[in-house]
């Protein structure tokens, strides 16, 4: 049934924001640290053992497909409920912090892309263009 | 006009459903506007990300609010579908199917752009703030922290005692950031190589901004986004962690 999945992916969510925010407390922190990464990872795990035993139905798989699937527009309406307002008004000190930090950050994705994948020890030969595929056949 | 206020009614007393509606007709036009005026070239979904934005500024400058359309009350329902539990639920729905053996092979790598991401933002936005004259710790510290992300800055700048005029600064200057990433990165991705689950790994960890990661990546291919968003997520609260503490040192070191 469809409330199966969509039981299954609140229950991951919950539980992923509960470590995030226990977490947080254990490091003094006022943020919940990681709380959805852990509920994603929790869902991965648990959706791929269960349907590898054939527990979870294709049926119950669209309760999860679903939310997946309205990801997109659930963005369109956070973009439209930001405080534009208070960033056009920040002035250039405000506009140069924001845009200079993603510039900066953004030139240094090629860069540790690179070095992550060469401490991992992914095969030389896939070369940019494979996306982990492929070094994960020749790992296996 | 009675007929008006009973719509109106209608609309705020069902606020999700309205919500529902609303955004879906404004991604038809986004996507109409995209196959006719950009013939496909500008992706849909940027394009509607950007009207949302349009649209919040207009809210905003319409009502005095900090919800953008949300506080236009007939539209108060786009804040819950928009808000962070449904954009969490929505998030972690992304990971469904997302391969694994990527997540573990591109770990070291997200957790080296995770520190690079914090650290660099700090560093730009504490640099920016010196140059306009903010000069003391408390300010460039938060306004440092605010080029994390708009939470690390408000957080960090109540933690160390900052000004509210510098705490408002720094949320300004992490909005400019999530609405700068929520836009630019499909113009960028090419020139970044952001087309592979381990290169949006990286990307969300030096991003950070989860609104702007998520945004960023839906636009350019959704396929992206649950790598991307699994290691921004960890980057607030990790900004939260080194903001009034480390860095908060180190500048005092510096310039206190």
């Amino acid at each position: 049934m469809v409330i199966y999945g969509v039981a299954l992916l609140a229950a991951c969510m919950l539980a992923g924001v509960f470590v995030g925010e226990l977490l947080g407390k254990l490091l003094g922190v006022q943020a919940n640290v990681g709380g959805v990464g852990f509920a994603m990872l929790l869902l991965v795990v648990i959706c791929d053992a269960l349907i590898r035993r054939g527990r979870l139905s294709p049926v119950s798989q669209q309760g999860v497909m679903f939310w997946s699937a309205v990801y997109i527009p659930i963005v369109v309406a956070m973009a439209a409920t930001q405080n534009v307002v208070a960033a056009v008004e920040g002035g250039l000190a405000a506009f140069l912090a924001g845009s200079l930090a993603v510039a900066a950050c953004l030139l240094l994705v090629p860069a540790i892309s690179r070095m992550g994948r060469v401490g991992a020890g992914a095969a030389g030969g896939g070369a940019g263009e494979g996306p982990g595929e492929g070094p994960g056949k020749e790992g296996a | 006009m009675s007929i008006l206020q009973t719509l109106g009614g209608v609309l705020a007393a069902n606020g999700l459903v309205t919500a529902f509606a609303f955004v879906g007709l404004l991604t038809w036009l986004s996507y109409l506007a995209s196959n006719r005026l950009t013939r496909g070239h500008v992706h849909g979904s940027a394009i509607a990300i950007l009207a949302g934005l349009v649209l919040a500024w207009v809210g905003g400058v319409f009502t005095g609010g900090s919800k953008g359309l949300a506080d236009i009350p007939v539209l108060a329902g786009v804040g819950i579908l928009g808000g962070a539990m449904l954009r969490d639920l929505a998030i972690v729905a992304t990971a469904f199917g997302v391969d694994l053996r990527v997540i573990r092979r591109a770990g070291p790598g997200a957790a080296v752009s995770l520190l690079v991401g914090v650290f660099g933002s700090f560093v730009v936005g504490a640099a920016v703030a010196y140059a306009f004259g903010y000069t003391d710790t408390e300010s460039m510290v938060t306004i440092g922290a605010g080029a994390a992300t708009y939470i690390v800055g408000p957080v960090t700048g109540t933690a160390i005692g900052a000004s509210s005029d510098v705490i408002a600064l720094s949320i300004a200057a992490g909005l400019v950031k999530s609405m700068l990433v929520m836009t630019g990165t499909p113009f960028v991705a090419k020139a970044i190589k952001l087309d592979n689950p381990h290169t949006a790994m990286v990307f969300g960890g030096l991003m950070g901004t989860t609104s702007g990661v998520a945004g960023g990546l839906a636009a350019t291919d959704p396929k992206l986004v649950p790598y991307g968003a699994m290691t921004a997520t960890f980057y607030t609260g990790l900004g939260c962690l080194l903001g009034p503490s480390v860095f908060y040192f180190a500048v005092r070191a510096v310039f206190g």
